[in-house]
């Protein structure tokens, strides 16, 4: 009994180093990225740009921190783009036609966000769709009503509403350093992220389901429950992405959406965490999308063509998900 | 409890089924149905119809049925990559035994063999917006989209005095009308302003944000730039947004195309030096006229130069120029 706790400790030990040594190839990567983009481009490394990508890289990590609770259940979620939109065109229309303050505009399109994710985690869970099927259903669908719903033209938000992403607390403080209220929103979500997962239940369960889900049930989780609030909780994910990127367009454009979702699931993958379910974390992810925006803003600013930049963050992709079987195979053995 | 949640679930999913089905209804294949037989039908394809640009043409192929009494349907595909889809609404079409068809094809090749077959069948056939590339269409109403970069880079070479460096967003580089605008606006630059130098050009997607990093990009790399170009409305709206996000409004000069209420806005703000819009209404307007006309056995022209319009802070807000800007 006691030799078989232990041999799981120290299982579970070797693990947690192994994540640390992936975390530190990507964290490296970026590193190495950033000093090559350094080297070829005197342009690259100045505030302007810093925040330039800052700012780029904040809805694609949202949507990946949402997206990072219900891969690791050993799910996928295809609508992320799709109930983005939708949220946020919901809630340009509420504010817009029933006058409601900006606040509570949005919280209108978190709860969007929220409810749509709860209707897919209830598809996936209660109705045992595919995750993969349920959640294309659900893309095509919001992707669908937001056009419906707007007349397929754009909502337009009051001016403040631009100061949610694009104005600067930080300004305020540090001036002349004018980092983006949605940057600091992207940071907080990701240290909520990071606490949720690993230091509450619905983490742990999180990680449980993704390893072993029947192992799970057994030893009296309600594991459809729990799956339901996982893709709740991404649903509002998506849903503060909603608020950032209509902030950011000071508008709702109810034709965007879809393909930000592979960018997102390429960052989650980016940062180490496995498709398989089971392992994943969130500094990955976050470091996942900055070695997404680093490398588009970078190959721009070099002057890369347009085709070959999209070949090189495709290979970039193929090459994390390698690393990642590889090092599972040697941890095998 | 579970039975519950199980019903729960299925009754959800119900409502939401219901929801599309009838939403479909008030969406694209709204008059489908209410084809009645005694005007003549004549079939309308176009490349979309969830942009505001597709419903202004819309707008304008229904006032030429109007006028001329007859009976159309309008209908797009949900992207402009949807080629397969659009050979399957034009079968559609045909069956419904049309007088005429007018079409914007996305691939003019990919769509050749259902048009032949309507050929054969004595359907005359219009392209609009982009053409077909094959003598069997009696006409074609579109942009010259190459005439109307060139003006966008003569209004460009005027806002920045005739010198500088300048970037480019453009939507893509392999359907048509991102050539025309890209190549027409090059070529002109090249040809006619040698102080001028295009530094780098851009693809966004048409994706107002997308286009918005690419275009701040440009300006981080080239930090000399003094204006960009944005070939349609949302790389237009992305240039303009990447000024205001690096505060280089009024210092970097913004040339845009067609139009929007942000991009509007924009012109009328002199955030953006003025934009090039087409004439959404007249394509669809001239395409259902070719149409008809050729359905009557008259003379049509071949080529109908639906025309484009240069507009900027000083008209922007003009009777002439109003109805042809969507919002």
């Amino acid at each position: 009994m006691s030799e078989n706790s232990s041999g799981k400790a120290s299982k579970k030990m070797m693990n947690f180093s192994s994540i640390g040594a992936q975390k530190l190839i990507i964290f490296l990567t970026l590193i190495v990225l950033i000093i090559i983009f350094t080297i070829l481009s005197p342009n690259f490394l100045l505030v302007d740009n810093i925040i330039s990508i800052l700012l780029a890289t904040c809805v694609n990590g949202l949507l990946a921190l949402g997206v990072t609770f219900v891969i690791i259940t050993g799910g996928i979620d295809l609508s992320i783009g799709t109930v983005m939109t939708f949220s946020a065109v919901i809630s340009g229309l509420c504010v817009t036609g029933l006058n409601l303050p900006l606040w509570l505009g949005s919280i209108i399109c978190i709860l969007v966000g929220t409810i749509i994710g709860t209707l897919t985690g209830l598809m996936v869970s209660r109705l045992k769709i595919p995750a993969f099927i349920a959640t294309l259903g659900v893309m095509m669908i919001t992707s669908g009503l937001s056009l419906v719903v707007t007349g397929a033209r754009p909502v337009y938000f009051p001016s403040e509403y631009k100061e949610i992403a694009v104005g600067s607390l930080f300004g305020k403080l540090i001036p002349g350093f004018q980092l983006p209220n949605a940057v600091l929103i992207l940071f907080i979500m990701a240290i909520i992220a990071s606490i949720i997962l690993n230091k509450t239940v619905m983490g742990r369960y999180n990680f449980a389901i993704g390893s072993n889900t029947e192992a799970t049930r057994l030893s009296g989780v309600n594991v459809a429950g729990w799956l339901t609030g996982i893709h709740a909780l991404a649903g509002a994910f998506f849903g503060i992405a909603g608020i950032i990127i209509s902030s950011r367009l000071g508008s709702a454009q109810p034709a965007i959406g879809q393909g930000y979702e592979l960018e997102a699931i390429a960052a989650v993958v980016i940062g180490g965490t496995s498709l398989a379910g089971g392992q994943g974390t969130i500094s990955g992810t976050i470091i996942g999308a900055f070695i997404m925006s680093v490398l588009t803003n970078g190959l721009r600013i070099v002057g890369v063509a347009q085709e070959w930049q999209t070949v090189v963050i495709g290979a970039v992709v193929i090459l994390a998900v390698f690393i990642d079987t590889y090092r599972r195979k040697k941890q095998n053995i | 409890m579970k039975k519950q949640s199980k019903i729960l679930c299925i009754s959800l999913l119900l409502c939401f089924v219901l929801l599309l089905t009838s939403c479909n209804r008030g969406g694209q294949s709204d008059n489908l149905n209410e084809i009645t037989g005694d005007k003549p039908y004549i079939a309308v394809i176009a490349k979309g119809f969830q942009h505001q640009f597709w419903q202004t043409v819309r707008k304008g192929a229904e006032m030429a049925a109007e006028d001329y009494g007859v009976q159309i349907t309008f209908q797009g595909t949900d992207t402009e990559s949807q080629i397969d889809k659009q050979t399957e609404m034009l079968d559609a079409a045909l069956s419904k035994n049309p007088v005429a068809i007018c079409i914007a094809a996305l691939d003019s090749k990919a769509i050749l063999g259902s048009l032949e077959k309507a050929h054969q069948r004595g359907i005359p056939i219009v392209g609009f917006d982009s053409g077909v590339d094959s003598d069997i269409v009696a006409a074609t109403a579109a942009t010259d989209n190459k005439a109307a970069a060139a003006l966008a880079a003569d209004k460009m070479a005027e806002a920045i005095g005739g010198k500088g460096e300048i970037g480019m967003i453009v939507q893509d580089q392999t359907s048509m009308t991102g050539r025309d605008r890209r190549d027409g606006f090059k070529e002109r630059i090249e040809s006619k302003y040698p102080d001028i130098k295009i530094v780098d050009i851009q693809y966004g997607e048409g994706d107002h944000t997308k286009s918005a990093d690419a275009a701040k990009a440009i300006i981080s790399a080239n930090p000399n730039v003094v204006g960009m170009y944005g070939a349609n409305e949302g790389s237009a709206i992305g240039v303009v947004l990447a000024l205001s996000e690096l505060g280089k409004t009024g210092k970097i000069q913004a040339v845009g195309f067609d139009s929007g209420k942000r991009q509007i806005d924009a012109v009328r703000d002199g955030e953006m030096y003025g934009a090039v819009t087409q004439n959404p209404i007249q394509i669809g307007y001239k395409a259902v006229e070719a149409a008809y006309k050729a359905y009557k056995g008259e003379q049509v022209e071949k080529e109908i130069d639906t025309g484009f319009k240069w507009y900027d802070k000083s008209n922007v807000d003009s009777e002439e120029i109003k109805q042809l800007l969507y919002e």
